[in-house]
């Protein structure tokens, strides 16, 4: 089994512990005076969804979890299930609103994403880290308001609103980062 | 259409961040200036680094046959520049600073990037406290401070923790952690007394120091000397000391090791720790060890985290708010 030492530990590891899968959701490099290196994790057990609190010294590590990861792509909702495809088998996958949290936001039809399986099952998926989505409703921004520090909220086409500036328009189309959920630019009219 | 990554060539800092780092730099030349120190500027390269349990410096390979680029001989980016400043003091200037880039591997988080720049400063004839007065008048001048505090190491943990931190058994340590909730490595059942101490001093002493205004925390267990003097008294303190703003350290001083017998044992040493962790061994043998036995005057000499400052001064929480280019951009 291929392990982690503390020097590839980042944000986004996927590791094993204890027997179970974990995703590395936060992680701080601590590192007093001249003294041996802490890495201060938080970890989200990818079954049960629970967070675990762990400290490593430098020069500790982590079995890599035991997971397989496939392309596939959006499909549909239904109720509170979201429903995936492989891009390679064309197998379905169903995630639940609790497993997809908010990333609900960016998922539209044909989105492809990224999936984690574990023992064949899903457990996580992920976005691009950059999504395109329609504007469906909006304040009409004041006229000849073209500053960009000014902002408004936005609905888009997935349901979720985002927080972009004053001269967004229905019908427009924008770039938003998934990782911070910021919207970085208008794609087109 | 852009791709994903396009937007990477930005800088991460804001322009008023970028200003303030300008203007910062100004503040310390003219700092210095007013009190005689003079400008220096030393390799960055070196055949030599400092040989710590805790620094990783990283090799270079000055390629010696462009078609073989990874042979020839090794050299090291400077951790920081105190071998080649002592060299200078040794050779006979009295009062020197330097603003440089410094290097240290594997070191990357919130307040690390493994490229940032360090503002370091001799001056010969200084002890302990002239050494640490001189970083409270820059410290007070730079961040708008009326007053730097001053705390032991020792009454620090014994504020915090209620252990003293020289005397006491790691047994003695784990109850103390235990009974402050912290989140224990499992690592830490073989921990040495300076694990104990640096995980201690992270979780539980650090957050509180320097809450209101910046403070010096200064006498340091003699096991983490590193080039500083050890002061024989019972129990033994090493005289060094770091600057905290709200948490952070911003500096690090010694009152300076002169005897290079001493220097020799403790690279040695060091190197052993090293070895037993799996790490490469580092030259014990350096231009710095000649200079101690040409003779190094006595000296206090601090180096002080130039992107921390700016962190503190602009109130970010991240190194990346305050570097152009942090390493994923570099």
């Amino acid at each position: 089994m291929a392990t982690y030492k503390t020097s590839d530990f980042r944000k986004g590891l996927k590791v094993q512990i204890d027997g179970e899968p974990y995703l590395m959701i936060e992680m701080n490099f601590v590192k007093p005076g001249k003294g041996n290196a802490l890495y201060k994790c938080k970890l989200r057990n990818l079954v049960r969804g629970t967070v675990l609190d762990r400290t490593y010294k430098g020069g500790d590590a982590l079995e890599a979890a035991d997971v397989q990861e496939i392309a596939a792509q959006y499909l549909y909702r239904q109720g509170e299930t979201f429903v995936f495809m492989d891009n390679a088998s064309y197998e379905q996958y169903e995630l639940s609103s609790e497993q997809v949290g908010d990333y609900w936001k960016y998922l539209k039809e044909g989105l492809p994403c990224s999936m984690v399986l574990y023992n064949g099952n899903p457990i996580t998926m992920s976005p691009p880290n950059h999504v395109e989505l329609k504007v469906v409703e909006c304040e009409p921004g004041a006229k000849g308001d073209t500053a960009t520090n000014v902002t408004k909220p936005v609905k888009v086409e997935t349901g979720a609103e985002f927080s972009g500036p004053a001269f967004l328009k229905e019908g427009n189309v924008i770039k938003i980062d998934t990782r911070t959920g910021e919207y970085v630019e208008r794609v087109s009219n | 259409m852009y791709e994903t990554d396009d937007f990477d060539f930005l800088p991460t800092a804001s322009v008023t961040a970028l200003e303030t780092r300008a203007a910062v730099l100004r503040q310390l030349r003219d700092f210095f200036a007013q009190r005689g120190f003079l400008e220096v500027e030393t390799p960055l390269l070196s055949r030599d680094t400092v040989v710590d349990l805790h620094l990783d410096p990283l090799a270079v390979t000055l390629t010696a046959d462009p078609d073989r680029p990874s042979a020839g001989p090794r050299m090291w980016l400077q951790t920081s520049p105190e071998f080649a400043m002592k060299r200078l003091l040794a050779a006979g200037i009295p009062r020197i600073f330097q603003i440089t880039k410094a290097f240290r591997a594997d070191e990357q988080g919130a307040r690390h990037n493994p490229e940032f720049t360090l503002v370091e400063w001799y001056r010969a004839g200084d002890g302990l406290h002239e050494g640490m007065d001189l970083l409270a008048a820059l410290a007070g001048e730079l961040l708008g401070a009326s007053a730097v505090d001053r705390c032991s190491y020792r009454d620090a943990f014994q504020t915090c923790l209620g252990v003293d931190p020289l005397t006491a058994s790691v047994e003695e340590f784990a109850l103390a952690a235990r009974n402050r909730d912290v989140v224990l490595p499992r690592s830490m059942s073989a921990a040495t007394r300076d694990e104990w101490l640096n995980l201690l001093l992270a979780e539980c002493v650090e957050p509180h120091l320097g809450k209101t205004r910046p403070l010096i925390l200064f006498d340091y267990p003699a096991s983490q000397a590193a080039l500083a003097r050890v002061r024989d008294e019972y129990p033994p303190v090493a005289e060094r000391f770091e600057l905290y703003v709200h948490g952070m350290e911003l500096a690090n001083g010694y009152h300076e090791l002169l005897d290079p017998s001493v220097l020799m044992a403790r690279n040695r040493a060091a190197n052993a720790e090293r070895a037993a962790r799996g790490k490469c061994s580092l030259p014990e043998q350096s231009r710095l060890l000649a200079a101690m036995r040409y003779g190094l005057p006595a000296c206090t000499g601090v180096a002080l985290g130039l992107d921390r400052v700016l962190m503190a001064i602009t109130g970010a929480k991240h190194i990346r708010e305050v570097l152009a280019f942090p390493l994923d951009r570099a």
